[in-house]
């Protein structure tokens, strides 16, 4: 059974179709790649997903659970972190500050017992700081520890952001966009990152990214969107080398538009529908 | 500049950095408790009077900061909590509780009483917020005279005396006790105010002032989570209400009026928003100004013979300091002394722009 099914999901925003009758599985362990040109509902999948938006119509199971039937603050709870597009870190706070926050779905303390600062309340911090410093551990942040993120580099807050959602100890990870606005040296970096989440941390990773490098280093199958319509899905190669593909991307004409699949080596849309 | 070798995480989590700020804090804890024999000594408690009076609005302060300052919720409407912690504790005393059960219930009341009031207007942000809570505030002398039964309406109620086991404490007949169950319940307001900070509630009330979306998106409960703090931000007001009218002796619907609830903001954007210290310093600012212009005013009338008595002056001249603490410094008095602070501890390499707030990339209110 697929970790995360979505099933001719269909959100509109007035008169547009933001993302048409779009069906994908996520099976666990992967790195899922979703590409397409500007508005093709990318980040609305996200943002569904996220419970910022109820679909007009359609499912989306999460681990054999119903996602449709949770208020978007309970879905971190379900093991699904993400990352947002512009960053959204908490700006007039600490690093460490910000990744703790990322620990509040693992949070068992009452604000009252906070309040006289109960053993209990500082034992579950002393834990919550060492998941905190694996993190930092792991994405090399402890020059940055105690740095106001007001003050930090486009590329740091990335990373930070980053950490945030893998504080909260996903079992699925939505990057939205994670290379965008990096250098060339970042985006490996994080191209490491994202392979390690996936091969050490066992981490099923699900992301948004215009950037095809990063796209074809990593993820195991690509799904591409245009106006909201599926047009392919396969591994990077194909998608890419899709007519359909190419065409949304750079218009060329005279090829039939359309969701044609793509035959390959990994599991099909179709075939686990 | 001092640097903190940290060999635990429990240096991240402990009320003072290292032994120097333990020591500064316990000497200025020490001064404060000796302050009484000063006045013993002069004779002359007036003073000792203005103290309490900027202890008593440095709760409030704190209330309106966790509010405002940590969750970024703004309230014109604080004076009206004050106004129910007040009366919520002369109506318990006059009911016969004794006073240790009848003030720290008066501030849970005004708590309650707070979140549930302020639940409609919840969802709303920035001055939408603000002017809802300026009905509330431009309500609560009307609310007073309707529930006159109670609350005396414009005639007034008188407030008891505090006693605790049968020691009677007044505001003119023992004044050093009075300042010291003030003092007491700072220390309180203090305690559970640095607690919160260091522990996940502190956290998710800054991550839903610096961006609901992602707090959201981190499993905070947005609605349960501003509850919260309104309820603090209020309790907390109301006990500094409570404080109040024992130092008042005598409260009328016209006690916490509109320009309480604007003082208090003042207050904390003075003092500096987002530090317990700013509370303070604000309230001190607050406090001492009308000290200052009567003092100044004396002093003219005395030695040069000038008559200065200008309608208004004193809301002018808060006004104008107001206005140059926005303009100049956003970071209020305390974010000041941080800057002189760091100039010296950085000396020669503190730049100009250090503090300066970075433009933040770009952000949007939509869902994104």
């Amino acid at each position: 059974m697929p970790l995360l099914e979505i099933k001719n999901a269909t959100q509109r925003f007035g008169g547009v179709v933001a993302v048409d009758n779009v069906s994908m599985h996520v099976d666990e362990g992967e790195v899922f790649a979703l590409v397409g040109p500007n508005g093709a509902g990318k980040s609305t999948v996200f943002n569904l997903l996220s419970r910022f938006y109820t679909p007009a119509q359609g499912s989306i199971t999460f681990d054999g659970k119903d996602l449709l039937k949770l208020t978007s603050d309970k879905v971190p709870s379900l093991g699904i972190a993400r990352t947002f597009q512009n960053i959204e870190l908490f700006e007039q706070a600490t690093v460490l500050q910000n990744l703790l926050v990322g620990r509040h779905r693992h949070r068992k303390s009452t604000a009252l017992s906070e309040i006289f600062f109960t053993p209990g309340v500082r034992k579950e911090e002393r834990r919550h700081r060492d998941a905190v410093e694996q993190v930092i551990d792991f994405l090399d942040l402890q020059a940055f520890r105690d740095k106001m993120i007001a003050g930090l580099p486009y590329g740091v807050r990335k990373v930070v952001e980053l950490g945030r959602a893998l504080a909260t100890e996903p079992k699925l990870l939505l990057l939205d966009e994670p290379a965008s606005g990096l250098s060339v040296e970042e985006t490996q970096d994080m191209a490491f990152w994202i392979e390690d989440i996936q091969k050490q941390m066992g981490i099923t990773v699900l992301m948004v990214e215009h950037d095809m490098g990063l796209v074809s280093a990593v993820s195991d199958r690509v799904l591409a969107l245009a106006d909201g319509k599926e047009l392919a899905t396969g591994a990077p190669s194909q998608v890419q080398s899709h007519p359909a593909v190419i065409e949304a991307y750079l218009g060329t004409s005279g090829i039939q538009k359309g969701g044609t699949k793509v035959e390959g080596d990994k599991p099909k849309k179709g075939a686990a529908a | 500049m001092r640097f903190v070798f940290k060999t635990s995480y429990d240096a991240d989590i402990r009320w003072f950095r290292h032994g120097a700020q333990l020591f500064w804090y316990m000497l200025l804890l020490g001064l404060m408790l000796a302050l009484p024999l000063y006045f013993m000594w002069t004779g002359n408690p007036y003073l000792l009077g203005e103290i309490n009076r900027v202890l008593i609005f440095s709760i409030a302060g704190m209330g309106l900061m966790l509010l405002t300052g940590q969750t970024g919720l703004a309230s014109l409407g604080h004076a009206a909590f004050m106004a129910m912690g007040c009366y919520a504790n002369v109506l318990l005393l006059n009911a016969g509780l004794p006073w240790l059960i009848a003030f720290p219930l008066a501030g849970l009341l005004a708590g309650l009483f707070g979140t549930i009031i302020i639940s409609p207007v919840m969802r709303l942000h920035g001055v939408y917020l603000a002017l809802a809570t300026l009905a509330l505030s431009v309500l609560t002398g009307d609310i007073i005279d309707l529930l006159e039964p109670w609350t005396g309406g414009v005639s007034g109620i008188a407030v008891p005396d505090i006693s605790i086991f049968g020691y009677v404490i007044n505001k003119y007949s023992n004044p050093y006790a009075f300042y010291y169950i003030v003092l007491a319940v700072v220390i309180i307001v203090i305690m559970a105010y640095r607690n919160l900070l260091r522990s996940p509630t502190g956290r998710s009330f800054a991550a839903i002032r610096d961006s609901e979306v992602s707090a959201q998106a981190m499993g905070i409960n947005l609605s349960r989570t501003k509850a919260t703090s309104f309820f603090l931000s209020c309790a907390a007001a109301g006990l500094a209400g409570a404080l109040f009218g024992h130092d008042a002796t005598y409260i009328t619907h016209e006690t916490f009026d509109i320009v309480m609830s604007i003082t208090l903001l003042l207050m904390i954007v003075i003092g500096g928003l987002g530090f317990i210290h700013g509370a303070f310093l604000g309230a001190m600012i607050v406090g001492l100004i009308p000290v200052l212009i009567a003092n100044g005013r004396s002093m003219l009338q005395t030695s040069f013979d000038i008559n200065l008595t200008i309608p208004g002056l004193e809301s002018a001249l808060f006004a104008a300091i107001l206005i140059g603490f926005i303009l100049f410094e956003p970071l209020g008095l305390y974010g000041r002394w941080l800057k002189m602070r760091t100039y010296f501890e950085l000396f020669p390499f503190y730049r100009k722009d250090m503090f300066r707030r970075q433009k933040s990339y770009l952000k949007t209110e939509r869902v994104q």
